[in-house]
């Protein structure tokens, strides 16, 4: 071999190597997350923390319920208005989005999942906030449902594109007009797709902050009022993170534990249904 | 053979129907159609809606700071809300620097890990390693804005800057007291943040690389490096950097993790190791609080920056990444 055969052999292999050292780069940060949110977050895990709502100022113990509970239901109400409006653009992208109208609109719905969340916010105060006078859990559930929609538009396209045109033009071939096709063949084929990817986007925006700051602006008192502010797992997290206290601060991680927790599950139940799709189309 | 072909030539022999009725049978299934397409067509139209609606939604509130300040709002450092003096220079100039310490780091770790991921890495090992770089992207902003301040911050303070001070101490990025909270700090969660979108992007755009090209790169007796650097990336390079500036737009509109670790302080500053501020993190912190109307105007303005900012640089990212896998839905589930 030349010497400088024996140089570009030598530069591979470094360099090769290298791609493994910033790939174990890359996955170090997930392992220490994880890792500190376990540590630090599980011992402050108790009944106490899934039952009570936060206590007054000076006491110790208390917990997330107020928390839970209003993540829950501004979720809900995001996914009420979101999850529709979302899986109808998704399906009009794959069954019509051939011609100018659908470029276009899958282009204006990658720029507003380009939009910044705190951004989202901003819009919903002013369209839901000021109007109403008052910072309310419905204001919360329209930003995160601003949020969901260009998400599950995009999912939704996708997971209706995998149906196999075989199965479109026989149910054509059948005489079925193209809407009945479409609602009863190719959704039924693509519901559990379709339905993964509405729990990817769900789990986003269930850990999503920015965009409750000024809408659901949170709540130390448990509330199940929907046209009052309302408390959300991430804004207690923050919350409690930028206080001083260590009691504070062991729950902000316990609170950070369930919540990732809660997200993880979502997206790795949809991760595996979906990967299980793709292999069979 | 024969026979096949004499049934299907033989006439079918269907009930007779005159050509009125099968027009209308054949409009009735075309209005059908027609209902179906109008109803997903109104839902769909929501989206450019929506955009409108935020775009003139930011313009209107943002009018009472414009007509105060004009374009000198952009270059003014001044953040005065008790005489409602405002100039967003601090506030962009952190925002960009904060996100540019952030490519630095995530670029070439997100391309190793792509190239890793696509070229090098045994077979049984792939989806596992990209599966745990997707999951970074799961992870809620507060959680890594938690890990920050907790985790991050003594890191670098306690153990880090220790070791790189004597080496780095005199240079003038990184001068000053490390108390922490500053833009080092919030350059490296948001470069954690950011890897998985570009890593996603990347390894999708060199997948699509098509075999032929890593194929001929190595008859012409290429090492597998040497095909990977001279004919793949290039080939994938519009793709690439499209997916690095997807990431640069994910890391100038976060807000909670940034807010959390960069100190929020309205100066301008070159250390690294100083407080600075971001545009998405002053909207979170003083939004709430903000009572005059020029101070309300003056935060719908600089969200009107971020909004322009990061439309223009989603739309560049979205042209580059079309233009090597057009057609097809390439990155759009990493968005």
């Amino acid at each position: 071999m030349t010497p400088r055969r024996v140089l570009r052999t030598v530069v591979g292999s470094l360099m090769t190597g290298a791609t493994y050292g910033t790939a174990l780069l890359a996955i170090l940060p997930l392992a220490a997350i994880l890792a500190m949110l376990i540590v630090k977050g599980a011992g402050s895990l108790n009944w106490d923390f899934f039952v009570k709502s936060a206590v007054p100022l000076g006491e110790s113990g208390g917990g997330f319920a107020h928390a839970i509970v209003g993540t829950l239901i501004i979720v809900a109400l995001a996914c009420a208005v979101g999850l529709p409006v979302g899986v109808a653009t998704g399906i009009f992208l794959a069954e019509f989005g051939g011609g100018r109208i659908g470029f276009g609109i899958r282009f204006v719905a990658d720029i507003l999942n380009g939009i910044p969340s705190i951004v989202i916010g901003v819009f919903a105060w002013s369209w839901v906030v000021r109007p109403m006078g008052h910072f309310s859990a419905v204001a919360g559930g329209f930003a995160l449902a601003v949020i969901l929609v260009p998400i599950v538009a995009r999912t939704t396209e996708e997971m209706v594109r995998l149906v196999p045109n075989s199965l479109r033009e026989a149910a054509l071939a059948l005489g079925y007009p193209r809407w009945r096709t479409s609602l009863q063949v190719v959704l039924r084929t693509a519901a559990a797709g379709i339905v993964t990817g509405c729990l990817v986007a769900v789990a986003r925006v269930a850990g999503e902050t920015a965009p409750l700051l000024f809408t659901a602006l949170g709540n130390d008192f448990f509330s199940t009022r929907l046209l009052a502010p309302m408390a959300a797992l991430p804004l207690q997290i923050y919350r409690y993170a930028e206080g001083p206290y260590d009691d504070w601060h062991r729950q902000a991680w316990a609170g950070a534990l369930v919540l990732i927790l809660l997200v993880l599950a979502l997206s790795l139940v949809a991760r595996a249904v979906v990967r299980g799709r793709r292999q069979h189309a | 053979m024969t026979d096949l072909s004499a049934t299907a030539l033989e006439p079918e022999v269907a009930p007779r129907s005159t050509a009125e009725e099968r027009w209308r049978a054949l409009q009735t299934v075309s209005r059908g159609d027609a209902v179906y397409r109008l109803v997903l067509t109104v839902f769909a139209l929501f989206l450019p809606l929506l955009l409108l609606a935020i775009a003139g939604d930011l313009v209107v509130g943002a009018w009472p700071a414009i007509a105060k300040f004009g374009p000198s709002f952009l270059v003014r450092s001044i953040w005065d809300p008790v005489n409602d003096q405002f100039g967003a220079l601090p506030l962009i100039v952190g925002t960009l620097y904060s996100s540019f310490v952030a490519l630095l780091i995530a670029v070439p770790l997100s391309l190793g890990t792509a190239i890793f991921l696509t070229e090098f890495a045994p077979r049984w090992l792939r989806t596992p390693v990209a599966t745990m770089v997707e999951l970074l992207a799961a992870v809620p902003s507060v959680i890594y804005g938690l890990w920050g301040i907790f985790v991050l911050i003594p890191l670098l303070r306690d153990h880090l800057w220790p070791i790189a001070r004597p080496v780095l101490g005199h240079l003038p990025l990184f001068s000053g007291v490390f108390y922490g909270p500053s833009v080092l700090a919030a350059g490296v969660i948001l470069a954690i943040m950011i890897l998985p979108y570009i890593a996603a992007v990347s390894r999708e755009i060199l997948l699509a690389v098509p075999a032929a090209q890593r194929e001929a790169g190595l008859a012409l007796g290429g090492t597998r490096w040497e095909t990977v650097w001279r004919v793949i990336l290039p080939y994938g390079r519009a793709g690439i950097i499209g997916a690095v500036v997807l990431g640069l737009g994910r890391a100038l509109g976060e807000t909670m993790a940034v807010t959390m670790v960069i100190g929020n302080r309205h100066e301008v500053a070159l250390s690294l190791l100083q407080p600075g501020y971001t545009i998405a993190s002053a909207i979170a912190n003083e939004f709430a609080e903000a009572t005059s109307g020029v101070h309300r105007g003056t935060l719908f303005l600089i969200g009107l920056v971020l909004f322009l900012i990061t439309v223009l640089v989603n739309a560049l990212a979205r042209f580059l990444v079309w233009r090597v896998a057009r057609g097809s839905s390439v990155g759009s589930t990493a968005l």
